[in-house]
C-alpha cells in the first residue's frame, strides 16, 4: 500500500494541470491516526475556486490507495508563497508555457518592474498585458521577440 | 459560498465576552470583504476591456475568499450553528456590519477605482497588523489576505494615476469620483468600545492608528494623479452598527434571492 503522503502528493492541481499539489507547495501535512487520514492543505489565494475540487480529488486518491477514512482540512497560516513551488514544479511550469514566478517577499505597495522571461523562446523582451490572468495566481504577458502571449505565475 | 462547510459544535465558547467581541469584529471584516466582492462582481462581463473584466473579477474573488474564511470563523465562534452561507444569505441589512464605502454603487469606472483605492489602502496595512494578532486563526487569514490586497492597491493606484493624469475628461471624472467617495473613508478609522477592547487584548488594532499610513499612501497616489486631497467635512457612518445607506438592501436582495427562494439548496 502506498503511503498516505505519496497518494495525496500525486493529486494534480485542477487549474495548473502540469503540477501536483506537492510541487505547487500547497500540501502541508498528512497524518494517520488509527486508519484515519488527515490531509492539511493551504490555498494559493483565499478565493481560489479550485480548493473544493482539490479536496475532492485528495479524498478520491486516498480512497483508491486504500484509506477509507479521510479528512481534508485547510490551514491559512503561514500563508502560501510562490517560493514554495519546488524546483521540479518550476521546470514543469516553464515546460508547459507558463513563466514561473520570481522570488516573493520584495513586494511593497509601490509597483516594481521585474523582467519575466518568455517561457517559449527565453527572451527578456516581454511586456505585461494584464496583471490579472485566467486564474487568480496568473498574469497575462506577451513576448516581443516571438510575439507569443504567455501566462506568468505571479510572485506572492 | 460553499455548500460543504462543516458546522461546529453548538455552544462552544458562548457567553465568553472576548469571543462575542471577536465575532462582532469578524463580521465587520467579513462583511466589508463580502459586500466589496459583490459590488466588484457586478463589473463581470461589463468592464471597459477584457483584461479589466478579468482583473476586477479576480479582485472580487480574493475578497470573497477572505469573506468566506472570516464568516466561517465568526459562525464557529458564535456557536449558534450558523455557517458562512447562513451569515451571507440569511441576515437582513440591519444585521450587516460592513462600512458604507463598500456598499456604495459602482458609479462609473472612476468611482469604482476610487472606492477600491481607498479600501485597499486601508485593508492592506490593517491585514498586515492583524497578521500579528493575538488570535492565531485571525492572524492566519489576515496574513493571506494582506498579500492579495497589495495587488488590489497597486491596480487601483495605477488606474487612479492613469485617469487623473490622463485626458481632461478622465481627470474631471477621477476628481469627481475622489470627491464623491472621500467622506465615506472616515468611517474606516472610527473607533468604538468594541475596537478599544480588542485593541487592548492585542486581537485587533484601533483603526485610528492606521489612518496616518493610509493618508500617506493615498496622498502619494493622488499627487501623482494630479489630484488634490478633498477637504474633510461630512463624515457619514453607522455601518458598523447596522445603519446603512439605501443601497445595501438592493444589493442584498440580489445577492440573497436564490438562496432565499430555495432554502438549503446545494449544487
Amino acid at each position: 500500500m502506498r503511503s498516505a503522503w505519496e497518494a495525496a502528493a500525486r493529486v494534480v492541481d485542477p487549474e495548473i494541470r502540469a503540477l501536483t499539489i506537492e510541487e505547487l507547495g500547497i500540501l502541508r501535512e498528512v497524518s494517520e491516526d488509527g486508519g484515519r487520514v488527515t490531509v492539511t492543505i493551504t490555498p494559493t489565494y483565499s478565493g481560489c475556486p479550485a480548493m473544493d475540487a482539490i479536496r475532492a480529488d485528495i479524498e478520491r486518491a486516498l480512497h483508491a490507495a486504500g484509506y477509507p477514512q479521510v479528512r481534508v482540512t485547510t490551514r491559512y497560516g503561514a500563508p502560501w508563497s510562490t517560493d514554495w513551488i519546488t524546483p521540479a514544479g518550476r521546470a514543469k511550469l516553464a515546460a508547459a508555457g507558463m513563466a514561473p514566478p520570481g522570488p516573493a517577499g520584495a513586494r511593497g505597495p509601490v509597483p516594481v518592474a521585474l523582467t519575466v522571461r518568455c517561457p517559449r523562446c527565453g527572451s527578456a523582451e516581454t511586456e505585461q498585458l494584464s496583471r490579472f490572468g485566467s486564474t487568480a495566481c496568473k498574469a497575462l504577458w506577451r513576448c516581443r521577440s516571438c510575439v507569443e502571449p504567455f501566462e506568468h505565475v505571479k510572485a506572492l | 459560498m460553499s455548500a460543504r462547510s462543516a458546522r461546529s459544535a453548538p455552544g462552544r465558547r458562548v457567553g465568553d465576552r472576548a469571543a462575542t467581541d471577536l465575532v462582532g469584529y469578524l463580521l465587520r471584516l467579513g462583511d466589508d470583504a463580502l459586500i466589496a466582492a459583490q459590488r466588484l462582481a457586478e463589473w463581470s462581463s461589463r468592464a471597459p476591456e477584457m483584461e479589466e473584466d478579468i482583473a476586477l473579477t479576480n479582485i472580487a474573488l480574493d475578497q470573497l475568499g477572505a469573506a468566506r474564511a472570516l464568516l466561517t470563523y465568526a459562525g464557529e465562534l458564535e456557536g449558534a450553528g450558523r455557517d458562512e452561507d447562513d451569515l451571507a444569505y440569511l441576515r437582513t441589512d440591519r444585521e450587516f456590519a460592513n462600512c458604507l464605502l463598500v456598499e456604495l454603487p459602482n458609479g462609473d469606472f472612476a468611482v469604482t477605482m476610487a472606492k477600491l483605492l481607498f479600501l485597499a489602502a486601508y485593508q492592506h496595512p490593517l491585514y498586515g497588523w492583524l497578521a500579528g494578532s493575538a488570535d492565531d486563526r485571525l492572524a492566519g487569514i489576515a496574513a493571506k489576505a494582506r498579500k492579495e490586497s497589495a495587488y488590489h492597491l497597486e491596480h487601483a493606484a495605477l488606474w487612479t494615476v492613469r485617469l487623473g493624469d490622463g485626458t481632461d475628461e478622465s481627470h474631471r471624472r477621477m476628481r469627481a469620483a475622489v470627491d464623491e467617495v472621500w467622506p465615506y473613508t472616515h468611517e474606516l478609522f472610527a473607533t468604538d468600545d468594541l475596537l478599544e477592547r480588542l485593541d487592548k487584548a492585542g486581537v485587533a488594532v484601533n483603526p485610528a492608528a492606521v489612518r496616518d499610513g493610509w493618508l500617506d499612501t493615498v496622498e502619494k497616489v493622488l499627487d501623482e494623479a494630479t489630484l488634490t486631497r478633498p477637504v474633510d467635512g461630512w463624515t457619514p457612518g453607522g455601518g458598523r452598527r447596522g445603519l446603512h445607506t439605501e443601497h445595501l438592501s438592493y444589493l442584498l436582495a440580489e445577492m440573497q434571492v436564490v438562496h432565499r427562494a430555495h432554502p438549503g439548496a446545494t449544487w
